[in-house]
C-alpha cells in the first residue's frame, strides 16, 4: 500500500468537462480530492507552457479535458489542445519526465460519471509513476522574466 | 521575413555547461512570427532547461525577457541593467540577433538557442519555405515572382535542367521545381517569349560569394559631425 496522493492539475473546458465535474459533484460521485480543477473557457487555451509550468511548480501530472470530438464550442479548440498535448509529451520525455504525466480526455458535459472514471484512471497511472521528480524542495526558483 | 528553429534541448544544455544562472532573451519580430523565440517559446524552453537540469542534479536558473527587435541595440538597452548577476545570455533571437546582443555586451557570453535558416514564406500553418537567399541582384522581374537563385536546387537561370518531372525537382519529391513554375507562370501572363533571351552568368560577386557585405546610404547616414 502506498499513501501517496499525487497532485493532479485538471485544466478543463467550461463547456464540458467543467460542468461534467460540476454533474459528478451534485450527484455525490467521489474522486481524488487531490485533483486541481483549472477552468477554461476552451482546451485550445491551454499550451504548452501551463503545462510546463504546472509540472514545473511540483503537479506530479496535468490533465487537458476538452469536448467530445466534434462537439467543440470553437470548433476545433479540443483537437487544437489534442494535438499540442501529443507534441508535449514529447517534449516532456526529452526534459526527462514521463510522457504519461500529461494526457487529454474528452468528455460531454453531461457525462459527470465518466468524467470521474477518467480522472480516476489517470490518478491511478500517476500513482503507478510514483511523485514527480520536481514535486520535492529544489534549488532551482524561478524568477519574473523581465519584459 | 527571417525563419529559424530552435536547436535540440540537449545541445542548448552542453553550451550551458558550467553555467548558474541566464538569461534567456527572446525577440518579438521575425522568430516570434516562426514560433522559434517569441515569447511563448522562450518561456517554454525556460521552463524545460530548468525542469531538465533539476533532474540531471546540475540546476541552471533561467530567467526569462524579450526584446521587441534584438538585431537593434536600442531595443537591447533595457538589459543591461540586470546582466551582472547571470553567466550567459542564451538568445532565441536570429543570427543577427545572437551578434547585435554579443557586440552589445561584450563581457557577457551569448549563446545561441536557434538555427536560422533562411528568409521565408509561411506556406501554411506551421510549414516555412526558402523564398530569398538575399544574393544582391534581384531578378525577379524576369522570372515571374518565382526566385530561382532560392527555388532552384542549383540556381540555375536558363530553364529547368534534366532533372526536373512532371514539375517536380530531381533533388526532392517534396519540392516543386523552380522553372517549371516560372515557365507556367510567364504562359499564364502571355510573357513566354522574353524567356527566349538568354541570360548571362550571374555576376555572384554581390551575392555571399563576394565576401561580407555591408550598404552604406549616406543620404540617411547621420554626418560624423552630427554624432553625439
Amino acid at each position: 500500500m502506498t499513501s501517496f496522493e499525487p497532485e493532479i492539475v485538471a485544466f478543463c473546458c467550461r463547456h464540458c468537462a467543467y460542468s461534467a465535474a460540476d454533474l459528478a459533484g451534485g450527484g455525490r460521485i467521489s474522486y481524488s480530492p487531490s485533483v486541481k480543477i483549472v477552468e477554461l473557457p476552451c482546451t485550445g487555451r491551454a499550451n504548452a507552457l501551463e503545462i510546463l509550468h504546472a509540472m514545473e511548480k511540483g503537479a506530479d501530472g496535468v490533465v487537458v479535458a476538452g469536448c467530445l470530438p466534434g462537439t467543440c464550442h470553437y470548433i476545433k479548440g479540443n483537437t487544437q489542445a489534442k494535438h499540442r498535448v501529443t507534441h508535449l509529451r514529447e517534449l516532456l520525455k526529452t526534459i526527462g519526465l514521463e510522457e504519461h504525466r500529461t494526457r487529454m480526455v474528452n468528455i460531454s458535459a453531461a457525462m459527470g460519471a465518466q468524467f470521474v472514471v477518467e480522472i480516476t484512471n489517470f490518478v491511478e497511472t500517476i500513482k503507478e509513476l510514483g511523485p514527480s521528480p520536481l514535486s520535492g524542495e529544489t534549488s532551482n526558483t524561478r524568477t519574473e522574466g523581465q519584459s | 521575413m527571417i525563419v529559424a528553429e530552435q536547436k535540440p534541448l540537449n545541445e542548448i544544455k552542453s553550451m550551458l555547461k558550467g553555467c548558474k544562472k541566464v538569461l534567456a532573451v527572446g525577440c518579438g519580430t521575425c522568430v516570434t512570427v516562426c514560433f522559434a523565440g517569441g515569447r511563448q517559446e522562450v518561456g517554454v524552453l525556460s521552463a524545460s532547461l530548468r525542469m531538465s537540469t533539476d533532474l540531471d542534479g546540475d540546476v541552471v536558473n533561467v530567467d526569462e525577457a524579450i526584446v521587441q527587435r534584438q538585431c537593434e541595440a536600442e531595443y537591447n538597452a533595457p538589459l543591461e541593467a540586470g546582466l551582472d548577476e547571470y553567466d550567459a545570455i542564451l538568445s532565441l533571437g536570429c543570427g543577427v540577433g545572437v551578434q547585435s546582443l554579443a557586440q552589445q555586451f561584450p563581457e557577457k557570453r551569448v549563446l545561441p538557442a536557434l538555427n536560422t535558416k533562411f528568409m521565408g514564406y509561411p506556406a501554411e500553418h506551421g510549414v516555412w519555405e526558402e523564398r530569398c537567399q538575399g544574393c544582391g541582384n534581384c531578378v525577379l522581374h524576369l522570372t515571374g515572382g518565382i526566385c530561382p537563385v532560392s527555388r532552384c536546387a542549383k540556381s540555375l537561370f536558363n530553364g529547368p535542367c534534366g532533372g526536373s518531372q512532371a514539375g517536380i525537382c530531381e533533388v526532392d519529391a517534396t519540392t516543386e521545381c523552380a522553372w517549371h513554375l516560372i515557365c507556367e507562370n510567364q504562359l499564364k501572363l502571355g510573357l513566354f517569349d522574353e524567356m527566349m533571351e538568354v541570360q548571362p552568368a550571374k555576376d555572384w560577386s554581390s551575392a555571399r560569394d563576394g565576401g561580407h557585405r555591408r550598404i552604406i546610404r549616406e543620404d540617411v547616414r547621420i554626418p560624423d559631425e552630427e554624432k553625439a
